[in-house]
Order: C-alpha cells, then sequence, then structure tokens
C-alpha cells in the first residue's frame, strides 16, 4: 500500500520540511445569512467572470453549481417547520404560505413563523487526500506549504481527469481557455499573509480562516454551543480526519443532513481503491496474453 | 434494522460533476487503444506459430489504431498544444499518467514494427520494437479501464472489480475482428478461437458487473447506455456466428467471415461507447451518488 501510504499533514506528506501551519476555511452556515459577498469577492480578486445571469428558480440560488469561473457558491433552502427534526424537508411547496404552519419553538435558525432557512457559502474541500491531485497527469495541481491545493494553470494541459474524480463536483475545465480551474483558498493572498478574499469580505465571520487544529477547536465549541441552545441538527461535516478524504482543510457547520446542501454524505477519495484497481488491471492483462497465445496457439499450423 | 432510505437533494442537483471527456473522443480511443494492444500481441504470437497474414494484420492493426488513438486523445485535451505536458511527471497515482507511459512507448514501438513489416528495412529491429509493442499491449487493453474507474462516478468506479476484465475481452474480440477481415481460410483458426475466447471474457465479465453493483449499476440497464450495450452484444453474437461458420475457401464463405470480423469490430466500438454513456448518467443523478454512501457501499471495514 506504499502508493498510497500518507500522513495526516498533507504538506509534510508531500515533502515540505519546515512549513507553516496547514491553513483552511471552517464555515460556520449557522450565521451565514446569504449576502453572497464571498461570491462576490472571490469573482473580484480573482478576476473570474460571470458565467450567466439566469434565474434558476432555486430560491435565491442563481449560481447553480461550482464551475471553472465560480469557486464560492452559496446555497440556499427554504423550509417549513423545523420541528427539531432533523429529518431532511424538501424547500417550501408553493402554495404553503408563511405562517400557514405552526411557528417552531424550538431555537432553530431564523424560524419566523414555520419557515426557516439554511444558508451556506460551499467552497472547495482542499481535502487531506485529494482525488484531483492524485489523478492530475501533469502536476498542474499540486499541495501547497499550506496543505491546501492549487492548479498551475501554466502547467494545466486540459485533460479533464480531476473534474469527474473530485467527490464534490468541484473543480470544471474552463469552456474559454482549456484549463482546469478551482479555489486556491487565495495561495497569492496566503503568501503576503492575508486572509482569502471570501473570508476578509464575510460580515458575519460565517467564513472563518485559520490554522485547521485552531479551526477544528472552535468548530467543535460552536457546535456544543448550539447543541446546549437546543438547536440538535447542528453538527459538523468534514472535520474528521477518519472521514473517506482524510478531513477536509475548508469544512462546515451544517444544520441538516449534507445531501440537503448538494454535499455527499460519506465521500471518499476514489485513488483509495486504486491498487487493488491496478491489480485487477494487471490480472486482466494476463487474461488477454493467455487468452491470445491460446488461441493462436491451438489455431497455428 | 435498517431504516427505509430517504432521499434528500439540493434541488436534486448533481452532487459531483459529469465528465469533462467529449464524445466520440474517448470512447473511440477506449475502443483503439484496446484493438491496438491486442493486435500487437496477437501479432507476436502469430510470429511465433508462423502465419504471416495474421502477423502482418496485427502490426499494421497495432500501429494505425495506436496512432489514432493519441489522435483522438490529444484532441480531447483542454489544451492540445500542451499534449506533451502528459509525460512531464510518472505519477502511479494517475492512471491517465501511467497510461501515458504506456501509450507513447507503444505507439512510437508499433508504428516501428510495421514499418519495417511493410519496408523490409531492419527487420531484427522490426521484430525487437514488436516484442515492446507486445509487452507493451497488454496493459493497454486494461488500463483504460482503470481510468474510468478512477473516478467518483458511481457507475464507473463501483465497477472497478470486473471492468478490466470487460476491457481485456472485448480487445481480444476485437483483434480477432481484424484478423478475420484480412487473413486467408488456412490462418483463419486462430483468428474464430480468438474471437469465441474474448467474447465469452467480454460477456460473462459485463453481465457480473451489472449485477453485482446492483443499484449503483443501473445506468447500464436503462436509456442510451442499454440499447448500446444490447447492440454489443447482438454484435459479438453474430461476429462469433460468422466466424465459426464462414470456414470454407469459397466466394460465400469469405463474406461470412468478413462481415463477422466487422461485426466483433462494431461490437467492441459501440460496447466501449456504451460503457462510457453510462457515466454521464450516473453523475447527474444525485441518487446514485447519494443512497450507496448512505448505505455504506463502497466503505471499508473500519480499520
Amino acid at each position: 500500500m506504499s502508493l498510497l501510504d500518507r500522513g495526516p499533514d498533507p504538506a509534510t506528506s508531500s515533502g515540505y520540511g519546515e512549513h507553516p501551519p496547514r491553513m483552511g476555511f471552517f464555515t460556520d452556515t449557522s450565521v451565514c445569512i446569504g449576502c453572497k459577498a464571498c461570491e462576490v469577492a472571490c469573482k473580484e480578486w480573482n478576476s473570474l467572470d460571470e458565467d450567466g445571469y439566469d434565474l434558476l428558480g432555486s430560491s435565491y440560488d442563481n449560481t447553480g453549481a461550482f464551475g471553472a469561473q465560480t469557486w464560492r457558491h452559496v446555497k440556499f433552502v427554504e423550509r417549513v417547520d423545523l420541528s427539531g427534526s432533523a429529518a431532511p424537508m424538501a424547500p417550501a411547496e408553493p402554495d404553503t404560505l408563511v405562517g400557514e404552519r405552526e411557528p417552531d419553538g424550538e431555537g432553530g435558525p431564523a424560524g419566523v413563523d414555520g419557515l426557516s432557512w439554511l444558508m451556506a457559502s460551499d467552497v472547495c474541500k482542499h481535502c487531506t487526500h485529494a482525488a484531483c491531485l492524485d489523478v492530475c497527469p501533469t502536476g498542474a495541481l499540486f499541495r501547497t506549504e499550506f496543505g491546501t491545493v492549487v492548479v498551475q494553470d501554466d502547467v494545466c494541459n486540459g485533460c479533464g481527469y480531476c473534474v469527474p474524480a473530485c467527490p464534490f463536483g468541484v473543480i470544471a475545465r474552463s469552456d474559454s481557455d482549456g484549463g482546469a480551474h478551482k479555489c486556491t483558498l487565495c495561495y497569492d493572498r496566503l503568501g503576503a499573509g492575508q486572509r482569502p478574499a471570501c473570508a476578509q469580505a464575510c460580515p458575519t465571520e460565517s467564513i472563518v480562516f485559520g490554522p485547521l487544529d485552531e479551526l477544528r477547536a472552535q468548530a467543535q465549541r460552536r457546535v456544543e454551543v448550539l447543541h446546549e441552545q437546543g438547536v440538535d441538527a447542528a453538527r459538523l461535516y468534514g472535520e474528521s480526519p477518519d472521514d473517506g478524504v482524510g478531513g477536509m482543510g475548508a469544512f462546515f457547520l451544517l444544520l441538516d443532513e449534507p445531501e440537503v446542501y448538494g454535499l455527499p454524505p460519506d465521500p471518499v477519495v476514489t485513488t483509495r481503491d486504486l491498487p487493488a484497481m491496478w491489480r485487477r488491471a494487471a490480472l486482466a492483462a494476463g487474461v488477454t496474453v493467455l487468452g491470445i497465445a491460446v488461441a493462436v496457439a491451438s489455431g497455428g499450423r | 434494522m435498517v431504516p427505509d432510505a430517504q432521499f434528500a437533494s439540493y434541488y436534486g442537483r448533481p452532487v459531483i460533476k459529469e465528465p469533462a471527456w467529449k464524445v466520440p473522443d474517448v470512447p473511440v480511443y477506449l475502443f483503439l487503444g484496446g484493438l491496438a494492444g491486442a493486435s500487437a500481441v496477437m501479432a507476436e504470437a502469430a510470429w511465433w506459430r508462423r502465419l504471416p497474414a495474421t502477423e502482418r494484420v496485427g502490426r499494421y492493426g497495432a500501429a494505425v489504431a495506436a496512432a489514432g488513438g493519441v489522435v483522438a486523445l490529444v484532441h480531447d485535451l483542454g489544451r492540445p498544444q500542451r499534449f506533451l505536458n502528459m509525460l512531464r511527471v510518472i505519477k502511479p497515482t494517475s492512471p491517465l499518467s501511467v497510461g501515458s507511459w504506456i501509450l507513447a512507448p507503444f505507439s512510437g514501438l508499433a508504428v516501428a514494427a510495421a514499418a519495417s513489416r511493410a519496408t523490409g528495412v531492419l527487420p531484427p529491429l522490426g521484430r525487437l520494437a514488436g516484442v515492446g509493442a507486445a509487452v507493451l499491449g497488454a496493459p493497454m487493453t486494461t488500463y483504460t479501464a482503470v481510468l474510468l474507474a478512477d473516478t467518483a462516478i458511481p457507475a464507473w468506479h463501483e465497477g472497478h472489480r470486473e471492468l478490466p476484465f470487460v476491457f481485456s475481452g472485448s480487445s481480444m474480440s476485437a483483434a480477432a475482428g481484424l484478423a478475420l477481415l484480412a487473413v486467408p481460410p488456412g490462418e483463419a483458426a486462430p483468428a474464430r478461437a480468438l474471437a469465441a475466447t474474448g467474447a465469452a471474457v467480454e460477456l460473462a465479465s459485463s453481465q457480473w458487473m451489472t449485477r453485482r453493483m446492483g443499484f449503483v449499476g443501473e445506468p447500464y440497464r436503462s436509456g442510451r447506455a442499454q440499447t448500446l450495450l444490447r447492440t454489443g452484444e447482438r454484435l459479438t453474437a453474430a461476429g462469433v456466428a460468422g466466424a465459426l461458420v464462414g470456414r470454407g475457401p469459397g466466394p460465400v464463405s469469405r463474406a461470412v467471415r468478413i462481415a463477422g470480423g466487422a461485426a466483433l469490430l462494431g461490437a467492441s466500438l459501440v460496447t466501449r461507447f456504451g460503457i462510457f454513456a453510462a457515466g454521464p448518467v450516473s453523475a447527474r443523478d444525485p441518487r446514485y451518488v447519494v443512497e450507496p454512501q448512505r448505505s455504506g457501499v463502497g466503505r471499508p471495514p473500519v480499520r
């Protein structure tokens, strides 16, 4: 298993000697107000073009999905009846009017007459075991000294392998320049001792930037506070180094199941199975040789 | 007791991205790469058994298919002018990197072996190139299965145990089909045997794959992918039948043999399109991503 024998600190296992602590995001969705300042700041700082002005009919989310030009994505879920259960709710039925439902007594997020909101600013997870980086054939995707994952645009040849490899649907290939693009965790700003643009712009500190160890401790405290306040649905997503991607460099506090936010509930880095796949492919290549040898030998003269 | 699965999604939108790879570039490459690899192995085996016509068609087939495959792959790149960046590093974690390091020398050797065979220039070196192409030809027939399986696409990833065998079988029957097109009746026996072997390996492993995958394998059993895969199965059956029936030296027999060979080549091609087509379908519907993860499919026991 030496092919994928990797430690918990990605910068160290990528060969960095002395390096800064692993940096990341803790996105506390319980204080997100859906202002999209993060989306705007990201576009501005990274000079990303718009990718369409469509109205998508999904609450205030007209961004839709991550793309080559969209590295932050604020999601909106409208729900009625927050009875404190964690059962996922569909967005409000069109004919359900505000005030028709019983007001919820539990201290859910923004519960007004039974209508509640989930808002969350999604971003690249900068996985400890990053599939995009593993499968990149050119070395364009690399691990920075901060433990983040960044595309070197001048190396990427647009093979597109990272796109279906990502278990979160983050990275995308650009139609205009042919290369793959995603959040860099503002690598340029980090080098200058600055916070990423989205965290800088967030007015409620829903997006917290800092050393990952500190963020994990802070998030743990925040969940406990919310549980004490009766928000039983609060849970962390991606903070555990034991998950299928070895823990996310950008993790979240959610108020419902991950899939309600369009996040995979139990993502696994695809390369975890790669040693088994190579063994199978070698075995099958043996079948090819044997099959041809036997067929030709049996029919020879 | 397992509670009933309750499926929630974000406006029914996909959780993962569809493959960025282009159709027909990539499925065509899957076909050509497999055909080239198996043809190179067949050419070498034919040389040992002194079957000159089979050797010749194998050498030429390997060279032409390999060159065509390289063109298809380069054309698929978002930045084709940078195709040489594929050889910038060697990464065992990237099936595309490993594949590039197989394909580049393979195609060079296959073309060299064919050129030597055609011109009669430097026969010993041509032979050596042929041996090299045969050695690399075997992994050429199966690494592309890892290429698809090493993604987050459920229909591809969850088939990773059987897909290399599907591709091995498909490659063998394609090479057999090519041989049936060109060899004289006296040399058709090996191609016949290879057609039957390839068909058996391919059909058995693809049946096993889609059954074992259950719900995640649904995209193979519906829509376009199913149509393509069924067409592939029928063409395979027709091809093997043609190979078995068309044994004689007469023109009718020859026509049947050639039709069978063409059917086998067509079968391999549409099968690759079918396998590929299931990928985007399973990426588009969040159920294929969320439900298996919820029920713990694909998770190893806790270490």
